[in-house]
């Protein structure tokens, strides 16, 4: 094996891809729009769900609810209530999408709380979008525990109010937060950059690979004395050298949009150019090996969207893989994007330094060294 | 290459099949040192499959190919070595310069940086694009490219050179640049080069010997001179002739030496004759006999298209579009 022909074949790549700037500027938008787009559509608080109220028990007991129902809405402004005089034409509305969900306090709720027999309140949920059904139902959860907040349960008929969930005040959860507050588009950054990674895989390794070989560039190459093994491994460098410059470059430009703290800490910066650099090798070894035996230029062009999402989605990019069902858990442990998005929150999330990602760096490197060895194997020397 | 031996190229019962398909049917010659050996054949006669063979690029299904002493399978990498190879299709980069590209390509065949510095200006000189050296070979013609190419080839100096079709699409201003080069490369660097070609007349002008392929066989191999020699003197004396009277198709069928006449509706006649200058003196003799006018007589002797068709029972057009049809038959399947 002779390095000199296996920098030619980087110096070649890397002269075409400094060449076309539309390349650079394709493998970078798709991954900052993305960014961007579902960073804003996803991360944000939902706010200003409507809500009908219908008080049918119209007593102090009632208004006291209402009161407190109104207290909870009012801070983080989730919900805009709504009074309605009959439960009919609340769920005539709810059905109708004028409102969210309807909170009915029935007629008998004030002598069930007189007679501490479980007084109830009904909430009707129009549960055909999750994301608004669940905030409303924590509010709902704070509301009843903050009506049978400061009661003894076990003396009933004393002034109170609802054992909705029975609630044991002897255990308490507390909560202690690891880090500030992480919005969403944080979150989706380091899937961002990885998918940039993988653009420059899926262009630089599958598309124009292809592309060369239809058009007979491969044949020129061939003739000479390079090696599979030579060839294979210019292309996977120069491939990963473009893969780092992408991952760079959306660390940056996405890392300011999403207002990541203290983004220049050279040393972090050292480990995710590390983190990038092992990723792209694993990409770029990656999309070899699926493209290593065609020949038709639109094979790849037809597996982008397919390869996009079945690598991107299952890693736990934009959901954690712990919310995945076991079929989608396996695909997500053979994605490398996987591995690459984990030690990239570990960085930009948590700036764990080597300890959080040396795990993925082994994985990844295997993964590679098992990618590149198979991709030598299968590619054929000939036309 | 060992210095004893005369032979470049030593082919011996090469055999190549797709599947079901014989692309090439144990194909035996060798070509000589210092010589240029064209592969005369229409297109998918086999041409390029066994010039792939012969550069490593295509393994053989059965038989043996030296070159430049080197087996194509045991020694594929001194076989690389030794060659330098024009693709049919133009392989160089489009989007690296002219220069690049033969940079590119001198490292690839490991020369050292003074070497490479030496000779890449001395190669675009001699191929002419030395004012084009730094331009994107994306803007370059056909001729252009093909002219870097055959550069690229000699970056490594070579010992055999392969062009396989070196001057299909090209114009005729670029086809004669192309040949032009050929034959100096052969002169100034006593290259062996075998090329393949469709074309007659860059067969004849060009090459030493000539092998005609046909459906994956060799039918013949000899000089240019010594094949049209092998056939059956055919020279077609072309005529054309106001007003013919009725029967002077007959008449000229019954000439000394004519084998056949053929009628085109403008007047133009073609007549197949053994000996050409012969059948002139009798037409013009016939004519004045009988009054008629000619306007215009032309002798052509035996041409390759003859020795094609003697050896194939086919003009060379005739089997190109053959080929084409059969060709895309297996969509229809």
């Amino acid at each position: 094996m002779k390095v000199q022909r296996i920098s030619a074949i980087i110096e070649r790549d890397m002269r075409k891809f400094l060449r076309s700037p539309a390349l650079m500027m394709s493998s970078m938008i798709f991954p900052l729009m993305q960014l961007i787009v579902l960073g804003y559509a996803f991360g944000g608080k939902i706010k200003g769900i409507k809500i009908a109220l219908v008080d049918e028990d119209r007593t102090a007991y009632s208004r006291d609810l209402r009161e407190r129902f109104g207290a909870i809405v009012a801070g983080p402004q989730t919900m805009q209530v709504e009074n309605y005089n009959s439960v009919s034409d609340a769920i005539v509305d709810l059905r109708a999408g004028f409102v969210r969900a309807v909170v009915y306090i029935p007629v008998d709720y004030s002598r069930r709380v007189d007679q501490g027999n479980r007084p109830r309140i009904a909430f009707i949920e129009d549960n055909t979008d999750n994301f608004v059904t669940s905030e409303i139902l924590t509010r709902m959860q704070d509301l009843v525990k903050d009506i049978n907040q400061g009661l003894n349960p076990f003396q009933p008929g004393q002034r109170l109010t609802v054992p909705l969930p029975r609630l044991n005040p002897l255990v308490d959860l507390q909560v202690v937060e690891l880090y500030p507050y992480i919005e969403y588009i944080k979150y989706l950054l380091s899937g961002s950059i990885a998918m940039s990674v993988f653009i420059v895989a899926m262009i630089g390794g599958g598309i124009t690979f292809i592309d060369d070989k239809s058009r007979g560039l491969h044949e020129g190459y061939l003739v000479t004395p390079i090696t599979k093994s030579e060839l294979i491994l210019g292309l996977i460098f120069s491939g990963a050298i473009k893969g780092l410059m992408a991952g760079t470059t959306i660390t940056l430009i996405g890392g300011l949009i999403a207002g990541i703290d203290r983004l220049w800490d050279p040393v972090r910066l050292l480990y995710l150019m590390f983190v990038l650099g092992t990723t792209s090798v694993a990409m770029i070894s990656f999309m070899f090996l699926l493209m290593v035996r065609v020949s038709d230029p639109l094979v790849p062009r037809a597996m982008f969207g397919v390869l996009n999402t079945l690598l991107y989605f299952p890693s736990g990019a934009i959901y954690p893989v712990e919310g995945f069902p076991v079929w989608l858990r396996w695909i997500s442990y053979v994605d490398p994007f996987t591995y690459a998005v984990h030690a990239l929150k570990a960085l930009l999330l948590k700036n764990t330094g080597f300890s959080g990602i040396y795990s993925d760096i082994l994985i990844l490197s295997g993964f590679s060294v098992v990618l590149v060895a198979l991709s030598v194997a299968f590619f054929k020397r000939q036309i | 290459m060992n210095p004893t031996n005369d032979n470049a190229i030593e082919v011996t019962k090469l055999k190549k099949q797709f599947g079901d398909f014989v692309a090439v049917k144990e194909v035996s010659f060798t070509v000589h040192t210092g010589e240029i050996f064209g592969l005369l054949g229409p297109n998918g006669a086999g041409k390029t499959t066994l010039i792939r063979m012969m550069t490593t690029l295509t393994p053989p299904t059965s038989g043996s190919a030296k070159v430049g002493g080197h087996d194509v399978v045991s020694d594929a990498d001194g076989v690389r070595h030794a060659i330098g190879v024009i693709p049919q299709a133009l392989t160089s980069d489009p989007e690296l310069t002219a220069r690049e590209n033969m940079m590119i390509h001198a490292k690839l065949y490991g020369l050292t940086s003074a070497q490479r510095a030496k000779l890449i200006p001395e190669l675009l000189e001699s191929v002419g694009l030395t004012e084009f050296a730094d331009k994107l070979v994306g803007s370059f013609s056909g001729g252009m490219r093909r002219r870097l190419e055959i550069a690229r080839g000699l970056v490594h100096s070579p010992k055999i050179m392969f062009l396989d079709e070196p001057t299909t699409g090209l114009d005729p201003v670029s086809r004669t640049a192309v040949w032009e080069m050929i034959t100096r490369l052969k002169k100034s660097a006593g290259l062996t080069i075998l090329l393949t070609t469709h074309y007659m007349d860059e067969a004849d002008k060009l090459c030493d010997r000539i092998a005609i392929v046909d459906h994956g066989q060799l039918v013949a191999l000899d000089t240019p001179a010594r094949l049209k020699d092998s056939v059956p003197a055919v020279d077609i004396v072309e005529a054309e002739i106001d007003n013919a009277p009725q029967n002077w198709k007959a008449s000229l069928e019954k000439l000394d030496g004519v084998a056949s006449v053929a009628d085109h509706d403008d007047g133009i006649w073609h007549i197949s004759t053994t000996n050409g200058p012969a059948t002139v003196r009798e037409l013009m003799d016939l004519a004045r006999d009988r009054g008629i006018n000619v306007r215009r007589v032309s002798v052509q002797g035996t041409t390759l298209d003859d020795v094609f068709l003697y050896y194939t029972g086919r003009q060379l057009r005739d089997a190109a579009s053959e080929t084409v049809r059969r060709d895309v038959s297996h969509l229809y399947k």
